[in-house]
């Protein structure tokens, strides 16, 4: 298999044109401050940023038209190298590349390109102003492929499903020392529990009541953990299941602070019985209990934000995550894993549904990822002492009508619901920067 | 018979990146390539720098020795192709065995052209395409007093600065008025020429030899001015010339190289051809040229490695733009596109003769046909892109001209996205 790479990601829309960046990349590459010999060029274009550098291609032309054998992709790291030694100094590397990634350095006519400082880009720790970012999500492809898919091949979820997608991974990440609980909704009913006597986990699986799910699992570890035995107790639950019916035992075991990771998958509503609204479910929003039609159009409540309330029993980590920010969804899966051995971890991911909020199968990332930038969803996390804090901030958020039309089960909204979403959508980012703000203070 | 789904012939930068693109696409399709050559993969671009002790002979290739057998590329050495019978879809290798393919690749480049020079036959003189030339040449120099280089092309330069800086005396003699004509301008060439003349070259333009003679320990160059040049080291770089020999008989269509398609293709079915033996495409005009640089090699190869796997990520060949990188005695000059000034087009020039420095740009409706420059900086990758893509520059000419390397960034950083 292939490997993935770590990258330098450019925002232009957050770049000042400070070149700190250039600052610390030619102290860095040639002990000077000029910054005319900096490995990276950030430029204004038509009033916008840009940057020249090397993108370390996946396909280099530069490699491919030097005679000398002097450059080359590494394998390991995906940094397109220069050997000095073997170099000539021909400059024809600098007619393959479309980008100025690898031009001569003045003050010595030898080419000079990006490195990634060994992992660790200077240009990225010097920006203030978060437009450079070091992507580094190859890791979880290049790690997560290596581990052992917890669940049977072939479950039955929908074509485009996100929860199918979540679950094997959260499961691969979690491991096999691990009891799984899934109470009635989408993960058994595609199969997880299993059929005809076997299970879909290669892990012990069991079936819990909606309303008992946590005090059950809680039940399960407190025995193991007696008998001697370190296991990650985790359930993955629906959003029906731990926002209503279960609830309360739900908030009993976070009370008492069980040692389990609980993870709700949030695809707003009853989606594997025929996609009734839950308490979940968006203002709004058509289900099947919430129709549109001459009079009614769609869910006339708010929903209710669990993971809020969940901070509010002072677990020992509450998370909200989304598949489409997959580096944020591990580091909170680590987090979560680390923090269920010694007190009530709680996940809330939420999980767009191509079934039951009417779009394309193939759509289900892009949905996601407007959910957050449209900050229809917001990613954050709390820890007891640190407070809660944004992992993912969207400070220009684009506005709620560009996540509402990328699917049909809010086609119908009028004007004012679609007003009445937008107002929702600030007053829950201003409660949660309340919250943010003073808890990082204290 | 021995058989290939996929046979090249070649080992240089067209045949490597063809059999790259077809492994891209066809993991397990049986490759055969098929080299004259002894050794592993090199590039003719490096052996002015291995005449000159700057690269070793071992440590140029451009593939690792394991990199054939990890492709399963069955890589055969020392073996040139003979003849080829495309109504058979066999070739015939120099030993006489014969390989059955179902796609052919002729990559197989060029060799000296010997210039056809009264007495040529009766002295020893030297070429620099192979390896072996260069290392013969290597050894020719260290004992050189005095050395005729005939042509003033990339390879004649090369070569006379290596000898120069060996201690010899050198001359260069160059039938066009000026050298390395096929680049670059009166005025750059005059700069580059000067830097010869300091460093001791005597340079000969508009010069022919009209005879060559044995003498006592050195060949005798006549020249057309009646004059008589005496070296103990000749060199005949004046140019090469495809390698196309085994197409006697095939039906394969050819002009001055192999001709060929957009995609590669020749006129016979199953055989593509690319690199300095084929004739393909102009970007600047209608008839097929011989674009013999190392940029287009790798490109055709690429393209007809994708249409012989049947990629369907093949885009059609463009055409040959003509690009130099060249550094001499410390400086560096660059020339991308063509010079000639279009009907109905301009030109731009920024010279600073007594430093040295010379900038010419020639564009035509706003759209960029070459720039040439010596010891200036600009990013020649970024001037072929908007060249190729015929990006409109028109307003931005001053700027361009005062600010390649800026203005060229900023033009192309609105394709970047």
């Amino acid at each position: 298999m292939g490997r993935g790479y770590s990258t330098i990601a450019f925002d232009a829309a957050k770049c000042d044109g400070c070149a700190k960046c250039m600052s610390a990349c030619a102290a860095a590459k040639t002990g000077a401050d000029d910054i005319s010999r900096a490995r990276l060029q950030v430029m204004s274009a038509d009033g916008a940023f840009e940057l020249a550098m090397c993108r370390q291609c996946g396909d280099p032309k530069c490699v491919t038209v030097c005679p000398t054998g002097a450059l080359g992709k590494d394998a390991q790291s995906g940094v397109v190298a220069w050997d000095g030694g073997k170099c000539v100094d021909c400059l024809l590397c600098t007619v393959g590349c479309a980008y100025a990634g690898i031009a001569p350095d003045k003050s010595d006519g030898r080419v000079a390109k990006c490195d990634m400082c060994e992992g660790a880009p200077s240009c990225v720790s010097a920006c203030p102003t978060g437009a450079l970012r070091h992507i580094t999500t190859a890791r979880i492809y290049n790690e997560v492929g290596d581990w052992e898919d917890l669940f049977a091949p072939g479950l039955s979820g929908c074509q485009g499903c996100n929860t199918e997608l979540l679950m094997r991974h959260t499961m691969r990440r979690v491991g096999p020392d691990s009891v799984l609980a899934t109470p009635p909704g989408c993960v058994p009913g595609m199969g997880a529990v299993g059929y005809n006597g076997l299970t879909g986990t290669k892990v012990p699986v069991f079936h819990p009541l909606l309303t008992n799910t946590a005090p059950m699992l809680a039940g399960v570890k407190r025995q193991l953990k007696r008998k001697g035995r370190e296991v990650t107790a985790i359930a993955i639950a629906g959003d029906g299941g731990a926002s209503d019916v279960g609830f309360q035992s739900l908030s009993g075991a976070a009370e008492r602070g069980e040692e389990i990771l609980f993870m709700v998958v949030d695809n707003e509503g009853y989606m594997n019985t025929g996609m009734q609204r839950s308490s979940c479910t968006p203002y709004g929003a058509w289900t099947s209990t919430t129709p549109v039609g001459r009079k009614t159009k769609g869910k006339t409540q708010d929903a209710k934000n669990l993971p809020l309330l969940m901070v509010n029993h002072r677990c020992a980590y509450v998370a909200t995550a989304s598949t489409a920010f997959m580096q944020d969804l591990y580091d909170k899966l680590d987090k979560a894993i680390v923090a269920s051995r010694s007190g009530f971890a709680y996940l809330h991911v939420y999980s767009p549904c191509t079934t039951g909020w009417r779009f394309p199968t193939d759509q289900n990332m892009e949905v996601a990822r407007k959910a957050v930038e449209t900050n229809f969803v917001m990613l954050w996390e709390f820890c007891p002492g640190e407070g809660l804090r944004f992992t993912h901030p969207v400070d220009a958020p684009l506005p709620v009508t560009d996540y509402l039309k990328a699917m049909g089960r809010f086609r119908h909204l009028s004007e004012d619901q679609i007003g009445h979403l937008q107002a929702k959508v600030e007053e829950n980012r201003a409660l949660i920067e309340q919250i943010a703000t003073k808890s990082n203070a204290a | 018979m021995a058989h290939a789904q996929y046979l090249v012939v070649g080992s240089s930068h067209a045949a490597l990146e063809a059999v790259n693109a077809v492994r891209m696409h066809d993991a397990r399709g049986s490759v055969t390539l098929v080299t004259r050559d002894s050794r592993l993969p090199y590039s003719p671009t490096v052996l002015p720098y291995i005449v000159s002790g700057r690269s070793a002979a071992d440590n140029v290739h451009l593939r690792a020795a394991d990199y054939f057998a990890k492709q399963r590329v069955d890589y055969k050495s020392d073996s040139a192709l003979a003849r080829l019978q495309p109504q058979r879809n066999v070739a015939t290798l120099s030993d006489g065995s014969e390989i059955a393919y179902d796609k052919l690749l002729l990559a197989t480049g060029a060799s000296p052209a010997i210039p056809p020079i009264p007495g040529i036959d009766a002295v020893p003189f030297h070429v620099l395409r192979t390896l072996d030339d260069a290392l013969r040449l290597k050894n020719a120099i260290a004992g050189a007093r005095r050395a005729v280089v005939l042509g003033a092309g990339l390879v004649g330069m090369h070569a006379a600065e290596n000898l120069v800086k060996a201690g010899a005396e050198v001359s260069i003699v160059e039938m066009q008025p000026q050298v390395l004509g096929a680049y670059f301008d009166r005025v750059a060439a005059r700069i580059i020429e000067r830097a010869f003349v300091e460093n001791g070259a005597r340079i000969l333009t508009g010069r022919r030899v009209v005879g060559l003679a044995a003498g006592a320990a050195s060949v005798l160059v006549r020249l057309d001015n009646g004059e008589t040049l005496e070296g103990d080291l000749l060199l005949a770089a004046t140019g090469v010339r495809p390698n196309i020999g085994f197409l006697a008989g095939s039906g394969v269509a050819h002009d001055q190289g192999i001709l060929v398609d957009d995609y590669m293709r020749t006129n016979v079915a199953n055989v593509w051809a690319a690199g300095d033996c084929a004739q393909a495409r102009d970007f600047f005009g209608e008839s097929p040229v011989l674009n013999a640089i190392l940029p287009d090699a790798a490109e055709q190869g690429r393209i007809a490695g994708m249409a012989m796997a049947g990629d369907p990520g093949l885009k059609a060949y463009a055409g040959g733009v003509p690009l130099n990188t060249y550094h001499f005695f410390g400086r560096h000059a660059l020339a991308v596109g063509v010079g000639a000034v279009p009907v109905g087009g301009e030109e731009r020039i920024r010279a600073d003769e007594a430093r040295d420095r010379y900038l010419r740009v020639v564009v035509k409706d706003g759209r960029l046909q070459g720039v040439f420059g010596v010891n200036e900086f600009f990013d020649s990758g970024v001037m072929r892109q908007l060249i190729l893509r015929r990006v409109d520059m028109s307003g931005a000419l001053d700027r361009l001209v005062a600010d390649p390397l800026t203005t060229g960034r900023e033009f192309m950083s609105r394709l970047w996205k």
